[in-house]
């Protein structure tokens, strides 16, 4: 039992040591194509975890309570891997750009998606912060990776020391917590949680955690580092940093708030709230001026955080469905930009919005997929973002009769949405609309780029228009963790 | 039911056209252009037939004709639900042959055409599916499938210096306009506890159990002001002048036509039925809002010395006599919103196709630079001069038969005496006198020598969708029974619950609402 319910980590640590491995073995000109080889066994992966009987439809407890298999662990599992294998498709078209160390990528992305998979069945502070650490600093060397790219590095070094300290927030937070009520395990710690309502320390020590958490959604005030770091970041980890790691920081966030201290989340409904809020205006007000186009979409999942963070505040399952259903629509929007990103910015030194002029001349499929994905971001239908919006603001206002905050909380998001669509649309206007484009070569998309920018599409598409099949899954998702 | 309605295809039809012609390349300009003309041809007739077979229709249990229903996401309750009633089957006319003009009237689109058809099909068929949709998850979806559209186009291809500043506005308004009308629909959806957004089954549940008075008096002001700052309801009115002012055409006509019917259209499909305490609540603030559409935007048009923004200021006024019918909340006075929202719909579209010419041979709108041009543009100099008199209401066009059965319904009304009569020097003596003054100086007088060299002879083709229009017009004004047999026995349904439920055990309705004397009852 015990082994068996971790099948899927196992085969894919696995993949990631051979990919590695292979690296002996494979001549440096077909090592690019090592990447396939990786989306493969990934795809097998996926399909496994969609299988009837498989491995994962086990549901239960394992490893004496720190490893839990529910519907909300399998559904983020299946983004995870979905994520893992379209930033691969993009790690392969993006891989010439690497000097040296292309397996060492392949496999570090992999190494992540474990972190990742074990993050979405945490069922302890342990677990919780072994996942998170294997997840974070796989990304700080997949931030770096660029080594004579100064941008890379700087962005490296400012992840790196905000995240140290991110940790040792959370470290302490949890110290705290173990220290005050002796349980560390979140089943059992529901049990007692209500006695340390007014604990100061347990308090002190659950803030504390969020403060770790937060980092890794980049809530306000812990989004310091987001700009700077998908900015400089090399677009694959960029692409990554944008849904697998907050996907990551949203599967514990709904642990621990929901399983874990639930008692004490019903007291910090305002804080939620606030946070919320100001992370929605803070990264919406940003990115309005910004001209460079990944740090823009920096700001603008900041903002994508504060919505996210509305389904949380709602303290309701239909909240929390919202964020499942909102995070596999970002998931294959954000993919789809940052693909056009890594293929039609990579010579412009600044990777500036202008950038993007004439390019429905110089490849109209390219155009369009970003005209969709940005379109999707603003959440206009009928695409994938607007239905998103729609199901978190459902969960807002529902909870509206009981507390008239939730009524405020919902204009602002309005507000928020209202501001966004000024720079998305900027976006859209640079790429049909700008006078004189310099460059009107034709960019020439390759075949699996070209695959996987269609599962881009057709993913927004789908979540926009049968929103049926994803929701009522991130429904019983959501059940589970009441 | 599983047969597709005839509604799917009128609203489908241009949808889907817009799709094929992503695939056209874009300099075969005669196909993308025959292709729209053509798509939009058929979701006309097909309109038409629709509107000729209504009487024969079958009816369903709700009273709708022509009904599809096909279940969508049903965790939520949402449906694929489209059906007509007397209510929105002259708007789906009206909407179908405004569309089909503003696709002809695009001839003078000249630069990136292939992306207008598109925008300009989407935006046709998304509101004639919103028009049909009894869903609210469609209803608003379709909505703002067809509102985002209209930025684009006015940002792209709209005229003049303002352009940016006039499309930065319209967007932002009628955004948060749309988004506050949304939190409105979302409040209305959970708190009726039906777990539906289908419109008919709403009404059902709540005429069972009705909301209480504050939760309608909390919901009501969303729709309210959601909607009207959709249909520029004084004192949200700012964008709707400058952005017509700014923007091409066949945008313009499409959009003060029919996009803006759409809050008009929410308020009698939602908030009438469902909220009714609210509206008795709110009926006075609603009559005096119109008021200041009726008489401040009257008075700012007078002023106006670019032709298309007064046409603007005066749609805006025309607004004003909706929501006094509206407001009336009785038969006569509903029946009557419904048939300025028609009559209104081809008179925006009208003037601004004209205006939109008379531009397109002069190179200005600025009246004081125009003249004299009835003698060189006869066929569109008299055809502006009988918009003008529509506009102000002159028997014969549709809008004098609208203007007159509101101003009955409201009249049967006692508190609303005074509002009534301010309306009628409104709508008669400020109307008439900006348009005359506009007639005198834009037709008539010495031609500028400038304008010497224009021409007005323009093919058949091109005369096409003017004539339309204005026959649209004349034929609902001279046979206005053509609509308001349709319409009465729908209004009168909507008036009945709204009036029995007033009478309910609420009291606080009671003790708020103004007094009301139906005009069924005597």
């Amino acid at each position: 039992m015990n082994s068996s319910s971790i099948t899927l980590e196992i085969w894919v640590i696995a993949l990631g040591m051979v990919l590695m491995l292979a690296d002996f073995f494979v001549a440096p000109d077909r090592k690019r194509y090592l990447a396939y080889a990786g989306i493969v066994a990934l795809t097998g992966l996926l399909l496994v975890s969609f299988s009837g009987d498989g491995v994962c439809s086990i549901f239960g407890v394992s490893f004496s309570g720190s490893f839990v298999e529910d519907p909300m662990a399998l559904f983020f599992k299946r983004l995870f891997i979905g994520s893992a294998i379209l930033v691969l498709f993009m790690a392969a078209e993006f891989s010439d750009r690497f000097a040296s160390g292309l397996n060492e990528y392949y496999s570090l992305v992999v190494f992540a998606l474990a972190g990742m998979l074990f993050a979405a069945s945490a069922n302890d502070f342990v677990m919780l912060f072994v996942s998170i650490e294997l997840i974070t600093i796989t990304f700080y060397v997949l931030t770096s990776f660029q080594k004579n790219r100064l941008a890379s590095l700087e962005a490296a070094v400012k992840y790196l020391i905000l995240g140290a300290l991110a940790s040792a927030f959370m470290v302490f937070g949890i110290a705290l917590i173990w220290g005050t009520s002796g349980e560390l395990n979140f089943n059992s710690l529901a049990q007692v949680s209500g006695q340390f309502v007014n604990n100061k320390l347990f308090l002190a020590g659950s803030l504390f955690v969020l403060v770790g958490l937060g980092f890794k959604i980049a809530a306000f005030p812990f989004q310091v580092w987001a700009p700077d770091v998908y900015q400089g970041a090399p677009t694959p980890t960029t692409a990554f940093l944008a849904i697998g790691s907050k996907a990551a920081g949203f599967v514990l966030l709904l642990r621990v708030l929901f399983v874990a201290i639930p008692a004490v989340t019903h007291h910090w409904v305002h804080l939620l709230m606030a946070l919320s809020a100001i992370t929605i205006l803070y990264g919406n007000l940003c990115a309005m001026p910004q001209r460079n186009l990944k740090r823009m979409l920096g700001y603008s999942s900041i903002a994508h955080a504060g919505y996210l963070l509305l389904g949380v505040a709602a303290l309701n399952a239909s909240g929390q469905a919202a964020v499942m259903y909102y995070l596999s629509g970002y998931l294959f929007t954000v993919t789809a930009a940052f693909f056009v990103i890594a293929l039609v910015l990579r010579h412009v030194p600044d990777e500036n919005i202008s950038g993007l002029a004439g390019l429905n001349h110089r490849s109209p499929l390219l155009a369009a997929t970003m005209t969709i994905s940005m379109v999707s971001l603003a959440g206009i239908p009928p695409l994938a973002g607007f239905f998103g919006k729609f199901l978190l603001l459902k969960a807002i206002i529902e909870q509206g009769p009981a507390h008239h905050g939730y009524y405020l909380l919902a204009f602002i998001a309005l507000l928020g949405v209202i501001i966004s669509i000024s720079y998305y649309f900027n976006v859209i206007r640079a790429i049909y609309w700008s006078r004189d484009p310099a460059d009107l070569s034709p960019i020439t998309v390759s075949g699996p780029a070209k695959f996987s920018i269609a599962i881009c599409v057709a993913g927004i598409f789908w979540l926009g228009l049968f929103p049926e099949s994803v929701l009522n899954f991130a429904m019983s998702a959501a059940s589970a963790i009441k | 039911m599983n047969n597709i309605s005839i509604l799917t295809y009128i609203a489908g039809i241009p949808i889907f056209t817009a799709l094929f012609l992503l695939i056209v390349p874009s300099n075969y300009r005669v196909i993308f252009r025959a292709v729209s003309v053509l798509a939009a041809f058929v979701s006309m007739i097909l309109a038409v037939g629709m509107f000729c077979h209504f009487n024969q229709a079958q009816v369903d249990s709700e009273g709708f004709r022509f009904v599809q229903d096909v279940p969508w996401v049903n965790s939520l309750g949402i449906s694929y639900h489209v059906g007509v009633d007397g209510i929105n089957v002259g708007l789906i006319l009206m909407g179908a042959i405004v569309a089909f003009a503003a696709t002809l009237c695009s001839w003078e689109i000249k630069n990136r055409e292939k992306e207008f058809y598109i925008l300009l099909l989407l935006m046709s068929g998304g509101i004639l599916g919103a028009f049909a949709s009894l869903d609210l998850f469609f209803f608003y979806f379709l909505h703002e499938l067809a509102l985002v559209p209209t930025f684009i186009m006015i940002g792209v291809w709209g005229r003049g210096d303002r352009k940016n500043y006039a499309t930065f506005q319209i967007t932002l308004y009628l955004s948060i306009g749309a988004l506050i009308a949304l939190l409105g629909l979302i409040a209305l959806y959970l708190q009726s506890g039906a777990n539906t957004f289908d419109i008919p089954k709403l009404i059902d549940v709540i005429k069972a159990n009705p909301l209480p008075v504050n939760v309608q008096n909390f919901i009501f002001p969303f729709l309210l002001f959601g909607f009207g700052i959709l249909v520029s309801l004084w004192p949200f009115h700012s964008w709707a002048p400058l952005g017509y002012g700014v923007a091409p055409a066949p945008t313009a006509m499409l959009h003060s036509g029919v996009l803006k019917k759409f809050g008009l259209y929410g308020l009698i499909r939602l908030a009438v039925p469902l909220l009714p305490q609210a509206m008795h609540h709110w009926m006075m603030a609603i009559a005096w809002l119109a008021i200041g559409n009726i008489l401040y935007n009257g008075w700012v048009a007078m002023r106006q010395r670019d032709l298309n923004l007064l046409i603007g200021n005066s749609s805006v006024a025309h607004m004003g006599f909706i929501f006094l019918g509206i407001a009336s909340l009785n038969l006569i006075g509903l029946s009557g919103a419904v048939l300025i929202m028609v009559a209104h719909g081809f008179l925006a579209a009208l003037s601004f196709a004209l205006s939109g010419f008379i531009y397109q041979k002069t190179g200005t709108l600025e009246i004081s630079e125009l003249g004299g041009l009835c003698r060189k543009l006869p066929f569109v100099g008299t055809l502006l001069l009988m918009a003008a008199m529509a506009g102000c209401g002159l028997p014969g066009f549709a809008n004098f038969v609208g203007e007159v059965t509101v101003f009955f319904g409201v009249w049967s009304v006692p508190a609303l005496h005074f509002i009534v009569t301010l309306a009628l020097w409104g709508g008669l003596i400020i109307g008439a006198v900006y348009m005359t003054r506009a007639i005198r100086n834009v037709l008539h007088g010495p031609l500028p020598t400038e304008f010497a060299q224009i021409s007005g002879s323009t093919s058949l083709w091109r005369k096409i969708p003017y004539a339309l229009l204005l026959a649209s017009l004349l034929l609902f004004g001279c046979v206005p029974s053509l609509l308001t047999d349709k319409i009465n026995p729908d209004a009168a349904r909507l008036t009945a619950s709204a009036q029995t439920r007033k009478a309910g055990p609420t009291l606080m309705a009671m003790s708020q609402a103004a007094p009301l004397k139906s005009p069924l009852g005597n």
